[in-house]
């Protein structure tokens, strides 16, 4: 394949992607306005294939499209149905692992996995719920951690750090136990600005700030406009 | 106390990089890591007191809540089961007045149950206070915890003395036994420590030796099999300030014991062959992640260190070689099954929570502190210096084509003389099964839970990387066994305890697994169940590492070996049920106000 300049290509479903050297596929493949689906996925902080959600198959084998360095020639996998039902599947798995209770969220229309629901078409899902005994954490002043509804995508741990770089939020035990927790310390003295950027920065509706909700009325939110990946794909 | 916390992060140099180790020294100090000791750490080392926490709560052998005085973790693996486990752990929650999982009202006892903790071949056994003990009886059970109420020392009530060979120095005074019943190239005492450092090596490049390494065609003997040969060359074409050579001493997989007694017996053997991977890819740092669970052996290790220092066979210009330098550190790890895998290993070695990298990048591009790093198995290590002194021809003129070499394998369950087995690759199942006295065999687990449960159908297959694959797990189960209520279900708990939860997959989809499959030997079952089980299973392979890509094989080699024992238990001529119960839904209600009420079913 080509490799002039600074530039390479390759393929996604035969659409031929023009992109930087250095780049992820996912990165390459937004460029060039082809949608892959993510949800613990960030710009700006180093990926860390947790969800699975960008799941693409190179050379026959599962890899994730956020990790994945694009390579001069690669043909890669992504829009086909085998790879839609897995990311479907992956969808239902995280609604019936936790307690997703949509109609009442906060975060209802901006939610990237209710998008992502309804993306995928997702009905009823396929696998039993498993109605997890969850807690929710309001200790600290500003936030109210709801680990109901968490999908443990560290964006959170990732994104809100404090100026020496100290987490906010950390991991906590492991497997199906695993849970985002608050830094009791760091989370007492939080600003305004951080918590909104850490409810922000969540996916889900896992951290909602205190005392103010529901600004925005639910109908007139992000993806209630449009579906997720549109400003992509178009 | 504070004086004795700040002491052991200094003995660290602050680094933070060395969280296990400062962890570990806290809790021999206070029992386990208290409030306290953890903000100590956070002003000390710069890191919030919930990354803190979220390293200790990732290790099964940390704590952040009071432990006992005496702290017994019983391994849960399928072989304790079958050899009486039950009995074991009705005897400790009696004697002890404690229950499993908890730390008795008197504080004295704590009492928790453990994956494999390597003693397949001899258990129930336990970790008592970081000493091992083996072949538990209730009897056994009451003569300890009333010899500890009495101040007996843990060290003095090693049963029936030592378990001879090298268990019986000082260093390890162990009760645990080698069992090794067969002996090939490798475990043959036909080899002069330390031969090929002090006669070979000055006379090769590190090239030839890489070549000689690769003409053996010797593969990975952790169970993926990559060939070692091309790994090293690799390794000395990549660039670093530093390179390093780990060994992976964190075996695992439930029904692996074998590098416990490579460790054991040999493990000059193993130091050996770090040095000569050193010197063929460049590499000055040599880290050993030896898993807790072989704690016993850690001083042994590190005297064989201390000699090898003495005798100029680690520091610097090794063997008078000009600027050959290397030495090795062992990093004891803390109680996770996903550090066996290479890069948790790595994040694990950094002191941090062992889950797996993203790959790319390699470990061999980037992988201890982005250095690149080579990390091999004790096995395959041990082979190495064996390799270099007889010459690749030897080697290859054992086992078949694609394997060469031998097998160490871990034989455990239900045959008369369970142990080590070293056999060449190539070898049958049936002649695996002949070896160890196994007799009317129902199946057989070859390569441990993330392997696969065969049958008799395919006892004549072999053991090698085209065939059947191992790791060196080997678990025979007899006819009287329950395959699915007792070893899958087994399997299925280990792999949802094992999970590290950082891919959405392996953490929530066991559990979805484990929930469908119990319907099914509750009775409520129907066809589509087993579909399902089938067909969910497929959304493991997207996982990241190997742990969670396999974790659904216990029930996908089962449904397809053992179709027959599913079939049985699925409700004839029933084409839906939910697996809802009714009264049982309503039974804590019920209880609770004291009435029977008539249920109107659907």
């Amino acid at each position: 394949m080509t490799t002039m300049n600074n530039t390479i290509k390759f393929k996604i479903d035969a659409k031929e992607i023009v992109a930087e050297k250095g780049k992820t596929v996912l990165e390459a493949a937004r460029d060039n306005g082809v949608y892959i689906p993510t949800l613990c996925n960030f710009p700006g902080v180093p990926p860390k294939g947790g969800c699975r959600m960008c799941t693409i198959k190179i050379n026959n084998r599962f890899m994730t499209s956020c990790t994945t360095p694009a390579a001069a020639g690669m043909e890669i996998e992504s829009n086909t149905s085998e790879i839609s039902n897995l990311r479907k599947g992956i969808v239902e798995l995280l609604f019936v692992s936790g307690n997703h209770f949509c109609p009442s969220c906060e975060k209802s229309g901006n939610c990237e996995l209710q998008a992502l629901a309804y993306k995928y078409q997702m009905m009823v899902p396929k696998y039993p719920y498993s109605f997890p005994q969850k807690d929710i954490d309001a200790s600290s002043p500003k936030l109210i951690k709801d680990q109901n509804r968490c999908v443990l995508c560290q964006r959170c741990m990732k994104t809100i750090k404090t100026d020496k770089g100290e987490r906010y939020f950390s991991f906590s035990k492991r497997g199906s136990e695993l849970e985002v927790i608050m830094d009791p310390t760091l989370c007492e003295s939080m600003t305004d600005e951080v918590a909104q950027l850490a409810m922000d920065n969540c996916p889900v509706g896992s951290i909602l700030k205190k005392d103010i909700g529901f600004v925005e009325p639910i109908g007139t939110r992000k993806y209630d406009k449009e579906p997720i990946g549109t400003d992509i794909d178009g | 106390m504070k004086e004795k916390i700040l002491e052991i992060i200094g003995n660290y140099n602050k680094d933070k990089t060395r969280l296990l180790d400062m962890l570990h020294d806290i809790q021999n100090v206070i029992g386990y890591v208290d409030d306290e000791s953890i903000l100590i750490l956070n002003q000390e080392l710069k890191i919030s007191i919930s990354e803190i926490k979220e390293v200790i709560s990732f290790y099964h052998f940390y704590s952040n809540e009071p432990m006992g005085k005496v702290n017994i973790y019983l391994n849960n693996s399928v072989t304790s089961e079958m050899h009486g486990r039950g009995a074991v752990l009705d005897a400790f929650e009696k004697e002890c007045n404690v229950t499993e999982g908890s730390v008795s009202a008197d504080g004295l006892f704590g009492l928790f149950p453990t994956s494999c903790i390597g003693m397949n071949d001899q258990e129930p056994a336990a970790i008592i206070n970081g000493k091992i003990f083996t072949r538990l009886t209730p009897y056994r059970v009451h003569e300890i915890v009333k010899s500890l109420g009495n101040g007996i020392k843990i060290e003095d009530l090693i049963y029936e003395g030592d378990g001879g060979g090298r268990n019986s120095l000082p260093e390890i005074h162990s009760m645990v036994c080698n069992n090794i019943r067969r002996r090939g190239a490798l475990l043959t005492h036909d080899y002069k420590f330390f031969d090929t450092t002090n006669n070979l090596l000055s006379e090769k490049s590190p090239q030839e030796v890489i070549q000689i390494v690769e003409d053996s065609n010797i593969r990975g003997r952790g169970g993926a099999g990559f060939p070692t040969g091309i790994k090293w060359k690799f390794g000395r074409k990549a660039e670093g300030e530093h390179k390093v050579i780990i060994c992976n001493a964190d075996e695992g997989e439930p029904g692996t014991f074998k590098d416990r007694v490579i460790l054991t017996e040999f493990p000059e053997m193993v130091f050996e062959g770090m040095v000569i991977a050193a010197y063929s890819v460049g590499a000055d740092i040599g880290l050993l992640y030896l898993r807790y669970e072989y704690k016993y052996l850690l001083n042994y290790l590190n005297g064989i260190l201390d000699k090898m220092r003495d005798k100029h066979l680690l520091g610097n210009n090794i063997d008078g070689i000009e600027a050959f330098n290397f030495d090795i550190r062992i990093q004891l790890g803390a109680g996770a099954y996903i550090c066996g895998e290479e890069s948790a290993l790595i994040e694990s070695l950094e002191g941090k929570r062992g889950e797996p990298r993203d790959k790319p990048p390699f470990p061999v591009e980037k992988g201890y502190l982005n250095y690149p790093t080579i990390v091999n198995n004790v096995e395959t290590l041990a082979s190495i210096p064996k390799i270099l002194t007889k010459g690749a021809d030897w080697f290859v003129g054992l086992g078949d084509k694609a394997s060469t070499g031998t097998k160490i394998l871990s034989i455990s369950g239900d045959c008369n003389y369970p142990g080590i087995y070293e056999v060449e690759w190539g070898t049958s199942i049936k002649d695996v099964l002949d070896m160890c006295g196994a007799f009317n065999i129902q199946a057989v687990q070859v390569g441990g839970p993330s392997g696969a449960l065969i049958g008799p159908k395919d006892f004549g297959r072999n053991l090698s990387y085209t065939d059947l694959p191992t790791g060196g797990s080997i678990i025979i189960f007899g006819e009287q066994r329950n395959l699915l209520s007792d070893v899958v279900m087994n399997f299925m708990e280990f792999f949802i305890e094992e999970s590290c939860g950082s891919c959405s997959t392996c953490r929530n989809m066991p559990a979805v697994l484990k929930k469908r499959f119990t319907k099914i030997l509750d009775g409520k079952g129907v066809q589509s169940d087993i579909d399902d089980l089938i067909n969910w299973s497929e959304l493991l392979k997207v996982s990241r590492c190997g742990l969670g890509q396999t974790a659904a094989n216990p029930i996908t080699t089962s449904i397809n070996n053992f179709r027959h024992l599913y079939d049985r238990l699925i409700q004839p001529g029933i084409e839906f049920d939910t697996g809802f119960c009714l009264e049982d839904s309503v039974k804590d209600s019920c209880s609770a106000v004291g009435r029977q009420p008539t249920l109107h079913h659907m």
